[in-house]
């Protein structure tokens, strides 16, 4: 029975970091940037409709905050990513990182010990089923990752917007000389990084989670684990890495008293360790993309 | 036309005068300013390794950090005891213990350097956090050896019955109290102008040719028979030596050290360093070490004066908050002004 809660724990934990992680993903996959300001973007759409539900009400607090993000995303790719466009990935990730100092100085400032709660109907309410007990919230989570990756796998095939997408991803110069716009599918890979920041920080910070506070961002920073054991250019292995994650981290939290040698809070690290033993095996992730030579 | 600056004799008259004002620094400088110079330089010893490992041989690193943590925690459990109780102590003598901590921290590089070798570009970057991510539980749980959470305490540095601390033999020099960061000043520079000659040695040998091939393409690399795992593991060895080096002196330079201080924050702002500097730049790594480490020493000294800073706790931008706009925005700045020369070039 402990087993059985231990997985739906895990996995529900799990599609939380999915979600955090889908977003890293479209970035990485339209723009071969590693956004490392991810976690303070997630903070910065939280932050938002933290902030403003009391006054506009939960839904329209919502939508101002992912357009919030959204807003942000698009103006980090025009002011910093595509003039740098030719440059190489770790530069771009660098770039990512200096932006990431100075946001999340400023929220952390902002936030200081304050914890923050954005005002959503499900509250603390729990499912129980057959002894299985499930928060609302992340059913919540589970319908809407569920819509999203629906709704991506969906433009993918059938949107002019998705195939230019998937051409640039395998090939940017090729996919421009066919037509492909790289600066609107920039454009759009960090709009909708950013979008799904903010919506996925709505769902880490809903029970069981206290709610949003200056640490949010480090726990946000699992999404790169997640990303990475998936492979960083595949939204379904962002999936399978954020449930990966989630179950790794549940397991070894449930079997602590068993774990006792590993040390306390080893659940926290769990993910990072599993994320270096995946990397050993497949150096590219699971599903991510493999380079054509091998040296 | 030659550059004045690349007359060998100007340079050699300018290295000569620089190794004057350093020698006789600490006699007029007030406490402030050699303490600034001390932590600044010993940071560019890690700064120097770092750019060796992500300005020319191409591995985004984020776990410098964690590697001067081994450095310093390896010189407090190996050197001689504190006199704590709550920390353990192996008792080896100052020089030894130091010696063994730099070479633990290789040996960390040495083992981590096979997912290196495995793991290319931006998926080593992610990895290495995971070497940060392990470490702060290894320090938090390692209790005897960092003190836990509260930190612990760093022996002093006894080089054949020399004390370098505030301790007999107190020494005057022109009447001037000779204490122990005038001490450690010299120790410090000493070894930063050692490990700037042997880099830049190195870098002008076959291997820093090796290893600039390797960055540029890992194919041509191997075809020109560059052996591209041994070199990427010996960038990764060579850094980590140099990261572990300036943990042991900033450790001799705080006397305390505590696990939060090698943290995430700590290895990227030894990335803002070689970004500042200009990445694979070596006089580059050692000028944005100075200014890394010096503008929050230099905001919390003088920030009273700027309009918009104010001490921590009232309210207002407090001078660490600003540093760290400081350091994101330069980073942004640079790297996207620089790569966008690029491109139009």
């Amino acid at each position: 029975m402990r087993l059985a809660n231990l997985l739906v724990d895990g996995v529900s934990l799990g599609l939380v970091y999915a979600l955090i992680s889908i977003g890293f993903v479209v970035i990485f996959r339209g723009t071969r940037t590693p956004n490392f300001a991810h976690g303070s973007m997630l903070v910065l759409g939280t932050y938002l409709i933290a902030v403003l539900h009391a006054r506009v009400g939960f839904a329209a607090a919502v939508a101002i905050g992912v357009a919030g993000a959204a807003v942000f995303g698009f103006a980090v790719n025009r002011l910093a990513m595509v003039p740098t466009r030719n440059a190489g990935t770790d530069v771009r990730g660098i770039i990512t990182i200096g932006l990431n100092v100075v946001l999340t100085a400023e929220l952390t400032r902002r936030l200081g010990a304050d914890i923050l709660t954005s005002g959503d109907p499900w509250g603390d309410a729990t499912l129980h089923a057959g002894g299985l007990a499930v928060p609302v919230s992340r059913l919540a989570a589970l319908a809407v990752s569920a819509l999203i990756i629906a709704g991506f796998v969906l433009a993918n095939r059938y949107t002019m917007m998705g195939l230019s997408a998937r051409a640039t991803a395998e090939d940017p110069e090729t996919a421009s000389l066919v037509g492909a716009r790289l600066r609107r599918v920039s454009d759009w890979a960090w709009i909708l990084g950013a979008a799904l920041a903010a919506v996925a920080g709505l769902f880490l910070i809903a029970y069981p989670s206290p709610g949003l506070v200056a640490g949010t961002g480090d726990i946000a920073i699992l999404a790169f684990p997640a990303a990475v054991i998936g492979g960083l250019d595949s939204v379904g292995g962002a999936v399978a890495g954020g449930l990966l994650v989630g179950l790794s981290q549940a397991l070894v939290s449930g079997y602590q008293d068993r774990l006792a040698f590993l040390g306390q809070g080893f659940d926290t690290v769990a993910p990072w360790v599993l994320m270096v033993l995946v990397l050993l095996w497949r150096p590219h992730g699971l599903f991510g993309k493999r380079p054509l030579y091998r040296i | 036309m030659t550059y004045l600056s690349r007359s060998p004799a100007v340079r050699r008259g300018a290295g000569i005068a620089l190794a004057l004002v350093a020698a006789v620094l600490p006699l007029f400088a007030s406490d402030f300013w050699t303490q600034l110079v001390l932590y600044s330089a010993a940071a560019a010893v890690g700064a120097l390794g770092l750019t060796v490992l992500v300005g020319l041989s191409g591995q985004l690193s984020l776990a410098h950090g964690f590697f001067l943590a081994i450095g310093a925690y390896g010189y407090a459990y190996l050197g001689p005891g504190t006199g704590s109780p709550d920390t353990a102590s192996l008792g080896l003598p100052g020089p030894l213990a130091a010696v063994l901590a730099v070479a633990a921290a290789g040996v960390a590089g040495l083992v981590f350097s096979p997912v290196a070798a495995r793991v290319r570009g931006i998926y080593l970057g992610l990895a290495s956090l995971a070497l940060i991510m392990v470490g702060r539980q290894v320090l938090a749980d390692a209790r005897p050896v960092t003190g836990g959470a509260y930190g612990r305490d760093v022996p002093v540095l006894d080089l054949f019955g020399f004390h370098f601390a505030d301790q007999g033999p107190y020494l005057y020099v022109l009447g001037v109290p000779f204490g122990a960061y005038d001490r450690l000043w010299y120790v410090v520079l000493a070894l930063l102008a050692a490990c700037y000659w042997f880099v830049r040695n190195v870098l002008r040998s076959r291997v820093g040719r090796g290893l600039r091939t390797v960055r540029d393409s890992e194919a041509a690399a191997a075809a020109a028979g560059v052996d591209v795992q041994r070199y990427k593991a010996l960038a990764f060895v060579l850094s980590s030596v140099y990261a572990g080096l300036a943990g042991v002196l900033l450790g001799l330079l705080f006397q305390h050290v505590v696990p939060e201080y090698f943290g995430l924050t700590l290895s990227v702002q030894y990335l803002a360093m070689i970004v500042i500097g200009g990445m694979g730049s070596l006089p580059g790594a050692v000028a944005g070490a100075f200014a890394v480490t010096g503008i929050p020493l230099l905001l919390g000294q003088y920030g009273g004066a700027l309009p918009f800073v104010s001490s921590s706790g009232s309210g207002g931008l407090d001078s660490g908050v600003v540093a760290q706009y400081l350091f994101g925005a330069l980073i942004v700045v640079i790297l996207v002004i620089k790569s966008h020369r690029r491109v139009s070039a």
